[in-house]
């Protein structure tokens, strides 16, 4: 289950919403590095999730709902990140939602908005905190090509983009996928 | 709704959608060549066009759709008259006159500028 940056789907509404947490723990090597000590200049190891992993969790769990929406037969690609803010860190030990949900969907893509919230475990009472939010497109991407009125492609008959890693979170979440 | 109007909308969707500023979307400006938009920001202005003004947009209403893959359309790169007639029967709101005296079909995106989704949005609203 490589390269997955959500753990669990919570709720899912077909063709409209998508809930989906991630815990962020300490044994994630990536945090070692974001950011490690330098005691030469006197600072302390500071473990942040990369903002960039929670665009990936995001596009996750966009592209999950929009898949899913017609039974993984598309092709989704996230093509584009219109719009990304996040307004503090998430460290280990707190447990990110992400919550995306379809603005448009038609046979050549859907745009889907998420917002992202966390929860703190210092401050349980808060719950999960609205923190950040973003904006995503994604192309169905066999039949997004005439746009620009740019010539067609072929891809790979085989969906490339869902493999088994996402129906398998899927079914361990609870949920049916053929 | 004024051309005004509508003009100052679709800035807004162009300056959102392909994040250039206010200044660089004039109404000549080409949406690929001066704006930079790439083929799923045309997807993009049509999810945006309709939330600002309320309509749908059917698929190939806005943008062509099938015309580089039809070999009728397609002749050693270039749109031939009876593609040309095609695209101009598809697309009223654009304005093929430069295209037409070299239309090599790398260059069609071009054609698409502000004011040919000013237009569109025009015939649409019903002005």
């Amino acid at each position: 289950m490589r390269w997955m940056w959500i753990d669990r789907v919570t709720e899912l509404q077909p063709r409209h919403k998508l809930v989906a947490v991630k815990n962020v723990s300490l044994a994630e090597e990536h945090l070692h590095d974001h950011f490690p000590a330098e005691p030469a200049r006197g600072l302390l190891a500071s473990p942040v999730m990369p903002a960039s992993l929670i665009v990936e969790g995001c596009a996750q769990t966009g592209g999950i709902l929009v898949g899913h929406a017609e039974e993984f037969k598309h092709k989704v690609i996230l093509a584009k990140v219109n719009k990304f803010q996040i307004d503090r860190d998430a460290t280990p030990g707190c447990t990110l939602r992400y919550t995306a949900i379809i603005e448009r969907m038609d046979d050549m893509g859907a745009s889907v908005n998420c917002t992202i919230e966390l929860f703190d475990f210092a401050k349980p009472e808060a719950g999960f905190a609205a923190i950040g939010s973003i904006a995503l497109m994604f192309s169905h991407l066999d039949h997004n090509m005439g746009a620009a009125g740019q010539a067609g492609q072929d891809f790979p008959a085989h969906n490339f983009v869902f493999g088994d890693a996402f129906k398998t979170l899927l079914r361990s979440s609870g949920y049916a996928v053929q | 709704m004024t051309r005004d109007d509508i003009f100052a909308k679709v800035r807004e969707v162009l300056v959102d959608s392909l994040a250039v500023d206010e200044e660089e979307v004039t109404s000549t400006a080409s949406l690929v060549k001066d704006l930079g938009a790439e083929s799923i920001d045309f997807l993009d202005i049509v999810f945006k066009l309709e939330q600002a003004f309320g309509f749908k947009i059917q698929q190939g209403e806005l943008f062509p759709e099938g015309v580089a893959q039809d070999p009728k359309f397609v002749k050693d790169g270039k749109v031939t008259a009876e593609g040309l007639t095609a695209l101009k029967a598809k697309l009223p709101h654009v304005d093929f006159s430069t295209f037409e005296q070299n239309p090599a079909i790398t260059k069609v995106a071009e054609v698409f500028t502000v004011d040919t989704l000013v237009n569109f949005v025009s015939k649409k609203l019903g002005n």
